[in-house]
């Protein structure tokens, strides 16, 4: 009860109730532009945050990721443009409804439905925090490191079709994150005789590179075209009553999006494909996915939405990230030093109290926003995507300069910039270079920790939780292994019609 | 037999100039393999958990090896036309990379202001944006960006050297805010 009062006081501090209307606000503005997204904007946000108190720089990056997929779902229902990568499901029902004439419900249903979500997995990460609590102390440093090794081993496997370009780049990641004197013996690994590389490669400036600059030039160098024009007529609020009849829809679907928000590596895509699969498998109306069903977009919003809350339980309890979105948030944490992990929920739970609350917060501020001004955003969103490309390269100087006001730094962030819009253009993932430096850092030193008292190997995991984890880790291989197979009989399998398309490996 | 075996295996779905990037991301980690002795240490009397050069050693064979059956499935995919038009699309981006360096050198000379200001209207006419209207929006989304960040915010950017030769009224002014 302390501790919640305490969180209270945290939360109404003017700068955070900024922090949170800003964020919030800001963040549906952002999701609903085609082309930004909540990535590009915490990236450049990121190094400014780090001169606020370390809650009220959460607030405004959390604020930021959990209503940028609210704004998404704008673009992707009126005008068939996701406003953000997940909200691309969101475009199969929504749209279909919008041409019907039925643009004001698919809105309301897509509002109400990432609500949901959003609620139901605060909630779930407020009913588990005092697991989180128990549990999080048992996590020494071989379960840290077998926690992070399974996150890159399932953001590699997670990439479907493109398991060998993830594996290359989470491995680049982990090369990036050594780069530089190593703090242990002193020694230098990878500088090549350059003073600029002795302090490493910066994560923040790597972030800024591969998303923000990368997105800009992107913009600039593509074909200019504008959002097109739409309108909603109608009132919002009627379909606010149709999701209560959707509830078995929502709920599992925000359960869906929980589990997968805490498994790191997975997220979104994977949660929405999942209470996708399922809305249609128990519908009575099956046909009508992709043609406009509600219970489709529910399935697709409420997942979708309930990742967020979902992505902050490793990250707290076990200061492992589970995707970039909470990688970019950890090191909010480190500037602060406050370090997330099982110690935070003993030594700062106000702080985690606080941070649970503006959650919550967030997503009334979101949803009443949204309810009164979904016409003046559609207006927002008018703006050319090469203007918005000058505004992101214009922004990212910020982001990188005020690191460090190095020239050097800025140079490598329009390099990663260059490599990020390659990846881009190529349809390559750029999540595993980020969670690869991030997750290879923690190994490196977890790793080392761990085998200091370890005198056999499988000492290394005599302890429950490290035994859990390995025999998760071994499922994983072992069920990947198995899809892998049955891919290869199926392909050999003569095709009775088709045209032999190409195939996805991995 | 076993080309087609390995076609089955490793073909799938790419875009035009995969092979271009796989085959650079490849010699990039060969270059950084053949580096490892020179670039690394071991160190003597360290187990080899703690050894510097284990993890280098580890991301750079995951590195080689990835890439390498990345290049693999890209050679045995069926090719799509438009290779050196995409490599062309890359290398359109470093005009405005250039631009972006000669930003970052000029702003600790000009002053954060000025040079965001002049920035954000050189890439408006740049990329297509020219008429008076635009530029002035790019003019005032600049002086904006300035403002929030550097008199707002407090960021960390340097006050610029033009700034010394103002008058003594604004040279404070603008030495803390713009």
């Amino acid at each position: 009860m302390e501790n919640l009062i305490s969180g209270i006081a945290l939360l109404t501090q003017w700068q955070v109730i900024a922090a949170l209307i800003i964020g919030s606000v800001g963040g549906v503005i952002i999701g609903a532009l085609p082309g930004v997204g909540a990535a590009v904007a915490i990236a450049i946000l990121l190094p400014a945050t780090f001169a606020f108190e370390p809650i009220v720089g959460l607030t405004l990056l959390l604020g930021i990721y959990g209503s940028s997929m609210y704004g998404g779902a704008i673009p992707a229902i009126l005008i068939n443009t996701p406003g953000t990568a997940v909200n691309a499901l969101t475009t199969y029902d929504g749209y279909p409804l919008t041409k019907r004439g039925e643009g004001h419900r698919a809105l309301s249903l897509a509002y109400s439905a990432s609500f949901f979500g959003g609620i139901f997995s605060i909630v779930c990460l407020i009913f588990l925090s005092p697991v989180l609590a128990w549990v999080a102390p048992h996590f020494g440093s071989r379960e840290i490191f077998l926690a992070a090794f399974m996150g890159i081993l399932l953001v590699i496997l997670a990439h479907r079709g493109q398991t060998f370009s993830a594996a290359m780049l989470a491995f680049f990641g982990i090369f990036l994150s050594t780069v530089g004197l190593e703090p242990v013996k002193y020694t230098k690994r990878f500088t090549f005789d350059q003073t600029w590389l002795a302090s490493g490669v910066d994560l923040i400036v790597v972030v800024l590179g591969l998303f923000a600059i990368s997105q800009a030039l992107l913009l600039l160098v593509d074909k200019d075209h504008a959002p097109g024009e739409a309108h909603v007529r109608g009132s919002i609020f009627a379909g606010l009553k149709e999701l209560l009849g959707l509830k078995r829809i929502a709920t599992v679907s925000s359960s869906l999006g929980v589990v997968m928000g805490m498994v790191p590596g997975t997220g979104e895509f994977t949660s929405q494909f999942l209470s996708y699969t399922y809305a249609q498998k128990t519908s009575k109306d099956p046909d009508k996915f992709g043609d406009g069903s509600p219970e489709g977009l529910v399935a697709s919003e409420a997942a979708n939405n309930a990742v967020p809350g979902a992505a902050m339980i490793p990250l707290l309890a076990l200061g492992i990230p589970g995707e970039a979105l909470t990688a970019m948030m950890l090191s909010v944490f480190y500037v602060h030093n406050v370090i997330p992990g099982p110690q935070l929920f003993v030594d700062q739970l106000d702080f985690v109290m606080a941070l649970y609350m503006s959650l919550i917060l967030l997503n009334v501020i979101v949803l009443v926003f949204l309810l009164f001004s979904t016409n003046l955003l559609l207006k927002i969103i008018q703006i050319p995507t090469r203007f918005l490309g000058i505004m992101i390269l214009t922004l990212s100087f910020v982001g990188v300069f005020s690191l460090r006001n190095s020239i050097t730094d800025c140079a490598i962030a329009a390099g990663f910039g260059v490599f990020g819009l390659i990846l881009k253009r190529l349809d390559l993932p750029i999540v595993p270079i980020i969670l690869g430096m991030v997750l290879g850092g923690i190994m490196e030193v977890k790793l080392r920790s761990a085998m200091a008292k370890v005198k056999t190997p499988l000492d290394f995991i005599d302890r429950p939780i490290a035994a859990i984890l390995f025999a998760m880790i071994l499922c994983i291989i072992a069920l990947h292994v198995r899809t892998l197979v049955q891919e290869h009989r199926d392909r050999r399998r003569p095709q009775p019609t088709g045209d032999g398309d190409t195939t996805q490996q991995g | 037999m076993i080309a087609k075996t390995l076609q089955d295996t490793f073909r799938r779905y790419r875009r035009p100039g995969d092979i271009v990037y796989a085959t650079l991301f490849f010699a990039f980690a060969l270059f950084l393999l053949s580096q490892i002795g020179v670039e690394t240490k071991v160190v003597k009397r360290t187990k080899w958990f703690a050894q510097p050069s284990l993890w280098p050693s580890i991301a750079i064979w995951g590195m080689v090896i990835f890439s390498g059956l990345h290049l693999l499935s890209s050679a045995l995919s069926p090719r799509i036309p438009g290779r050196w038009k995409e490599v062309g699309f890359w290398l359109q981006s470093l005009e405005y990379v250039a631009y972006f360096l000669i930003y970052v050198v000029a702003v600790p000379w000009l002053g954060y202001l000025p040079s965001t200001m002049l920035f954000a209207a050189f890439l408006a006419v740049r990329s297509g944006f020219r008429s008076s209207a635009t530029v002035c929006i790019a003019l005032v989304f600049g002086a904006v960006v300035a403002v929030v960040f550097r008199a707002l915010l407090q960021v960390n950017i340097p006050a610029g050297r033009l700034y010394e030769v103002l008058p003594e009224a604004t040279r404070v002014f603008a030495l803390t805010y713009l």
